[in-house]
C-alpha cells in the first residue's frame, strides 16, 4: 500500500492540518516509508487468530446510570467554556456557521 | 416486497417511490453515554456538560450500563438479533458543536443486526426490515439566531445516547413511511427505552427517498435531515417524491445529496454541501473496549419485556374479535390498551372497543385530553355498557348518559336513576302511548298501509313523547300489531 501526493494533501485538509505544498512531496515519501515498514506485519500467518482488539485482557467497564458530581458530571458551565476566546451568558461564541 | 403496491402517476407514465428511514431516538437514562452529566431536557447553557462532553484532554468515556440495556431491550423489542459482541467507533468530522473532533459510534459491528417490525396502513399490514440498531453519542447544539455574525454553541446534548434506528428501503408511499415511524414511537414507549417526545428531540428521523419506473433497479436517493413529526415525515416524502418525477420526467439527473426541510413551507432543499463531507474516517475507538454481552443477561432482559404492541394487536384481534384497525388503534397506546382491557372485561369486545374509540377517544380528542386524564374511568364505562346490555337505558340515551358523565364525572347508575332515564320496558305504558299517538294523527294512520316508510315516523312519534325512554324493539313490535304492518 502506498499513497500519493494528491491522498496526502486530502488526509491534511480533513485532519485540519495546513501542509504547505513544498512539504506535500517530502511528506508523501515519509508516510509510504512508514507504510512500507508496517507492511512487514503481513508476512506473519495469522490464520485462525482472532484479531486482538486490546493489549489489556479486561472487560469494557460500566458504570451504573447515575449523574455524578465533579469532572465526569455537570454543574460547572465556567470551567466548561474557561478556555474559550469567546462566551456569553455561559455559551461558547464562535464564528457563524451555517449550513 | 416485489409487487408494486403504490404508484404515483407522472406525466410521463407511473412512478414507484422507495423509502428507507434513519431514526435517531435519545435513551431514556438519567445520565449521558459516557459519562455522568444529566441527560434531562431543558437545562441552562452548557450546565449538563462533563469535562468529557467537552473533550478535555485525559478524559476517558466508561459506558453507561443502562443505556447498554435500553438498546438491548429495544432490539428485542424489534424482533431483531443482539449481537453479544460489538464495538465503538470514531465518526470523524469538525463542527464547532462537536467538541471531540469525532462522534463515538458503532459502525460495522453494531450492538443489534436485522429485525422487522409490523406496520398497519389503510387497514392493511405491511412488513418493514430493520437492518440495524446502534448505540452513538449526540453533537451539542448550534444557535444562530442569537446574533447576526456568531453561532451559540451548547453542548448540554452532546454526549446524550442515542440509538439509531436503520430501516431496509421497505416503504412505498408517504403513508407508509409515516406509519412505520408512529410504530416505532409506539414500540419504543412501550419499551419505556425512549420517551417519544418529539418536540424536545427525542425521535427524529433522516428521511431517505427515490423513485424509479415499476420494476426497475433504485434510483439516486436524497437523504432529508432532521425531520422531528410524523406529519412532517410525511410532507417530506410527498414533496421530494414529486420534485424528484419532475426532475427525472423533464430529462435530469437526481444528485445524491442531503436536504432539509422547511416546516413552514413543507419542502425541502439542499444542504450547502461541505466537500468531503462524508469521509469520516472511522476506525475503533481506542479508548473503548469492545462491548461484550453476557448471552444470560440478554435473556433475561427479554425475560423481563412487557406485552409489546403487535402481540397485543394479534391478542385483542383473537380474543375480543376486533377488525384489524380497532386493534392496531387500541394497541398503539399501553394506557389505551389497558382502558380497554377494562372495559372489554367479561363484555361484549367488539362493543367495548366501540365505545372506547369511536365515544371516548372522540370526547378525549374534542377536549384536548389525554386518555389518563378521561373524566370517565374504565370500570365506569364498562358499567354504562353493562347498562344497555341488561337492558336499562336504550343505545341512544346511553349517549346522552356519557355525554353526562364525560361533562360532569359520576356513576352512570346513579345518573340514570337520578335523572329517570331508565328504559321503558313496560309494554302497557307503551301502549298507551301509543294509542294516543295513533289517536292523534289519523291521517297517518290511513296513509301508513299505502306508505311503509311512514312507519318510521311513528317510531319517532313514540320515542319522542317518552323522552326516548321506551325501549325501540318494544316499540317496534307493538306499533307493527296496532298498526297492522308487517
Amino acid at each position: 500500500m502506498s499513497v500519493d501526493k494528491e491522498t496526502v494533501r486530502k488526509v491534511a485538509k480533513l485532519a485540519r492540518l495546513a501542509v504547505p505544498e513544498d512539504r506535500l512531496e517530502p511528506m508523501t515519501n515519509e508516510l509510504n516509508g512508514i507504510l512500507k515498514w508496517i507492511e512487514q506485519l503481513n508476512e506473519v500467518d495469522v490464520d485462525g487468530v482472532d484479531p486482538m482488539t486490546s493489549t489489556v485482557d479486561m472487560k469494557l467497564p460500566m458504570r451504573e446510570d447515575v449523574v455524578q458530581s465533579g469532572p465526569t458530571g455537570g454543574g460547572q458551565p465556567d470551567k466548561v467554556v474557561a478556555n474559550a476566546p469567546r462566551t456569553e451568558d455561559s455559551f461558547f461564541v464562535v464564528p457563524k456557521v451555517v449550513e | 416486497m416485489s409487487e408494486p403496491r403504490k404508484l404515483l402517476k407522472g406525466e410521463t407514465g407511473d412512478w414507484e417511490v422507495v423509502i428507507g428511514l434513519e431514526v435517531h431516538a435519545q435513551v431514556a437514562s438519567k445520565s449521558k453515554l459516557f459519562s455522568g452529566a444529566s441527560a434531562e431536557y431543558g437545562a441552562g447553557p452548557n450546565e449538563n456538560v462533563s469535562l468529557v462532553d467537552a473533550a478535555m484532554p485525559g478524559m476517558l468515556p466508561v459506558i453507561n450500563k443502562f443505556c447498554v440495556e435500553q438498546a438491548v431491550k429495544t432490539g428485542l423489542g424489534l424482533n431483531a438479533k443482539i449481537n453479544c459482541w460489538s464495538r465503538f467507533d470514531r465518526k470523524n468530522y469538525f463542527y464547532p458543536d462537536l467538541p471531540q473532533g469525532y462522534q463515538i459510534s458503532q459502525y460495522k459491528d453494531p450492538i443489534v443486526g436485522e429485525g422487522e417490525v409490523e406496520v398497519e396502513v389503510d387497514g392493511e399490514e405491511i412488513r418493514v426490515g430493520v437492518e440495524r440498531l446502534h448505540l452513538e453519542q449526540d453533537a451539542g447544539k448550534s444557535i444562530h439566531d442569537l446574533s447576526p455574525k456568531e453561532s451559540y454553541v451548547d453542548l448540554n446534548r452532546s454526549g446524550v445516547a442515542l440509538m439509531e434506528i436503520v430501516s431496509r428501503p421497505d416503504m412505498r408511499s408517504a403513508d407508509e413511511a409515516a406509519a412505520y415511524f408512529s410504530k416505532l414511537r409506539t414500540i419504543l414507549r412501550y419499551l419505556g427505552t425512549c420517551d417519544g417526545n418529539m418536540e424536545e428531540g427525542s425521535m427524529r428521523a433522516d428521511v431517505n427517498v427515490s423513485v424509479r419506473r415499476p420494476g426497475e433497479p433504485l434510483g439516486t436517493r436524497t437523504e432529508t435531515k432532521n425531520i422531528n413529526s410524523i406529519r412532517y415525515v410525511k410532507q417530506a416524502v410527498e414533496y421530494e417524491a414529486r420534485r424528484q418525477i419532475e426532475v427525472l420526467e423533464r430529462g435530469g439527473k437526481i444528485d445524491q445529496e442531503t436536504r432539509l426541510f422547511n416546516v413552514a413551507t413543507g419542502e425541502t432543499r439542499t444542504m450547502r454541501s461541505k466537500e468531503d463531507a462524508h469521509d469520516y474516517r472511522y476506525f475503533p475507538d481506542p479508548d473503548l473496549l469492545p462491548l461484550e454481552l453476557d448471552p444470560d443477561w440478554v435473556e433475561s432482559i427479554k425475560a423481563g419485556l412487557p406485552e409489546l404492541p403487535d402481540a397485543k394487536k394479534h391478542r385483542f384481534m383473537r380474543d375480543y374479535g376486533l377488525s384489524l384497525y380497532d386493534a392496531a388503534v387500541l394497541s398503539q397506546d399501553r394506557a389505551k390498551a389497558d382502558y380497554f382491557e377494562t372495559v372489554a372485561g367479561g363484555r361484549d369486545g367488539k362493543l367495548a372497543a366501540n365505545w372506547v374509540t369511536t365515544e371516548l377517544f372522540g370526547a378525549l380528542n374534542k377536549s384536548g385530553k389525554e386518555i389518563a386524564e378521561s373524566p370517565i374511568s374504565a370500570a365506569q364505562l364498562g358499567k354504562l355498557i353493562d347498562l344497555i346490555a341488561d337492558d336499562t337505558i336504550s343505545g341512544r340515551i346511553a349517549k346522552d348518559v356519557f355525554a353526562i358523565m364525560f361533562e360532569t364525572g359520576g356513576d352512570p347508575e346513579r345518573i340514570v336513576e337520578e335523572r329517570g332515564l331508565k328504559q321503558v320496558t313496560d309494554t302497557g305504558a307503551i301502549e298507551a302511548a301509543i294509542d294516543a299517538i295513533i289517536a292523534a294523527n289519523p291521517d297517518q294512520v290511513a296513509q301508513v298501509k299505502e306508505k311503509p316508510k311512514t312507519f318510521g315516523w311513528f317510531v319517532g312519534q313514540v320515542m319522542k313523547s317518552t323522552g326516548g325512554k321506551a325501549n325501540p324493539q318494544a316499540v317496534n313490535e307493538i306499533l307493527k300489531k296496532k298498526l297492522g304492518v308487517e
